[in-house]
């Protein structure tokens, strides 16, 4: 019987020590930093409009201290929460419905399968024509981006689970409504892992478009101001900005889906 | 095996299976499969029955039927008497007839010891703790103490089939329905998994309806083996295997084995060549 266990931080240190491919990665990363700032120090002519990495470094170190840097992360982070949450409420239940009962889906899929083809984007006009204030038409946006994927991901789940958990679950004597509850659901959730997955990536890309087009505030409209000031180290910082949110929000929904599934590590 | 691998203490009084007559025609969109056609066969309970025939020749259906899964067209099964499958009735599954499936069915994302306590809890037969505690001592009886907390996906698929077996058996069912179980296993590990079914079989005396592939496996483990036709699949022949109990992987050598084991292989060879045949004419 093989058990994994987990290892010890200090042992998972070591271990990426003595490991070379993790070496090459560093190395990597340094030749990528290294040519960017020989190549924008007039080695190569078109690079001239890009800053180096020091001046971005440098640009990064005064955005730390400006409230206004920080409250784009507030701003966009909460656009992406509500979006990406609101998606998760509505749209799971919705995906499961449809899974589950033949009838909901053939009322509810044609409609649905019309709409989810539109881009998130070009929801944005009617968005804002519709909610009363530019926040809410900017949340509306993002979920919209991550909504069509989630219920995409669980009906997708619910229709391959496999008719032998259902089977045995019945002979045992489980109700209809304990197979759901007990069964079907469980037996979803490394599908609506999937979705949130790819659902958070996409709303972060719609949340940042969304900001540079109607937006007053955010990650998207700092870099959007930087751009339309000729501060081209804004620019860059703005990117990495977004980047790292997306990364950390990428990894947060990760490990929301490993307490969620114990059995289980994915990815 | 241990000691406890002796001749069957307590014989079933129940599960007694009478499969009479049955036929069953899938007809999706307008296309008629017959899959099982005047088929009857009589299981005795308590008896170790094994079934075997070429793919496709309506044994699973039969399962599938038995489980209440699935509908007869025509025919009828009866378990001790009392009707479990006739047309007009509803399929009705229940916890008295329990299979257990060729890829396995365990919940993946439930511990060994919350699947074996499964059916006992959601029927309200036991609570918690005491379905626990029975869970323990038939995991314990067949080498599964250590693993009650594990997630059936860091098992092997020896454990796994063993620990479906424990958590049918826990029901105290009329019959076990296995669907090829040890279908996709390794030589060693069959062995090994057929000698803790003998036990659990010779220890519970429940009634087992077992199908397989494997002509070796029918007969060494069952009491009767039946063969059957390809498609539409009635029973062609059944053959009672006398090797005594409890039996031993000696036995696969002895003459007797050899001899029922020629017979089997000419009775499945013609009907594997007719489903061939059949195969080919379809792709025609």
């Amino acid at each position: 019987m093989v058990v994994k266990r987990k290892a010890s931080l200090a042992e998972r240190i070591n271990k990426k020590l003595a490991n070379k491919s993790f070496w090459r990665g560093v190395t990597a990363v340094i030749g990528f930093f290294a040519v960017w700032q020989v190549s924008c120090m007039g080695v190569l002519p078109f690079m001239s409009a890009i800053p180096t990495p020091v001046e971005v470094a440098h640009a990064f170190w005064k955005l730390l201290f400006d409230p206004k840097y920080w409250a784009g992360w507030r701003d966009s982070s909460l656009r992406v929460f509500y979006g990406f949450v609101a998606a998760q409420i509505l749209g799971i239940p919705l995906g499961l419905g449809m899974g589950w009962n033949r009838n909901f889906k053939h009322l509810t899929f044609p409609v649905f399968e019309l709409l989810r083809p539109i881009p998130p984007l070009a929801w944005v006009p009617v968005s804002i024509l519709f909610w009363p204030t530019n926040e809410l038409s900017i949340a509306f946006i993002t979920f919209i981006g991550a909504f069509f994927t989630i219920v995409v991901n669980v009906l997708g789940g619910v229709g391959s689970i496999k008719k032998e958990l259902v089977y045995s679950a019945v002979s045992f004597g489980a109700s209809p409504s304990q197979v759901f509850w007990r069964v079907v659901l469980p037996a979803t959730i490394p599908s609506i892992a999937t979705g949130m997955m790819v659902g958070i990536g996409i709303t972060w890309n719609v949340v940042i478009a969304a900001e540079m087009i109607a937006g007053n505030t955010g990650l998207g409209r700092l870099t959007w101001e930087a751009y339309l000031a000729g501060y081209t180290p804004g620019i860059i910082v703005g990117m990495i900005s977004i980047g790292l949110a997306g990364y950390v929000s990428s990894g947060l929904v990760k490990w929301v889906s490993e307490l969620l599934m114990p059995w289980k590590r994915i990815f | 095996m241990s000691a406890s691998n002796t001749a069957p203490v307590c014989r079933a009084a129940d599960g007694a299976l009478s499969v009479r007559d049955v036929t069953k025609i899938y007809d999706p969109e307008g296309v008629h499969v017959v899959a099982l056609e005047h088929c009857s066969l009589e299981i005795a309970a308590g008896e170790f029955v094994a079934v075997v025939g070429p793919s496709g020749c309506g044994k699973s259906t039969l399962l599938n039927i038995m489980a209440g899964f699935d509908y007869v067209t025509h025919g009828e099964i009866l378990l001790d008497g009392a009707p479990l499958a006739t047309p007009d009735t509803r399929p009705r599954p229940g916890s008295d007839r329990v299979v257990v499936f060729q890829h396995g069915a365990l919940f993946p994302w439930k511990t060994v010891l919350e699947n074996v306590t499964y059916g006992p809890v959601v029927q309200k037969q036991l609570d918690q703790p005491a379905a626990e505690a029975k869970a323990r001592e038939m995991l314990a009886r067949v080498g599964l103490s250590n693993i009650e907390k594990s997630y059936p996906g860091q098992l092997s698929s020896g454990m796994q089939r063993r620990v479906e077996i424990i958590r049918a058996l826990i029901n105290d069912p009329k019959v076990l329905l296995l669907d090829e179980p040890f279908r996709a296993m390794d030589t060693v590990t069959k062995s090994a998994s057929h000698e803790y079914l003998l036990e659990l079989y010779n220890a519970t005396g429940k009634t087992i309806f077992f199908i397989t592939h494997d002509l070796e496996e029918a007969i060494f483990l069952a009491d009767k083996v039946a063969v059957m036709t390809t498609r539409p699949g009635h029973i062609k022949l059944a053959i009672s295997v006398d090797l005594p109990r409890p039996r031993n992987y000696r036995m696969l050598a002895s003459q007797e084995f050899l001899r029922l084991k020629a017979q089997l292989v000419e009775a499945v060879h013609e009907e594997a060549v007719k489903a061939f045949q059949a195969g080919e004419r379809e792709m025609a």
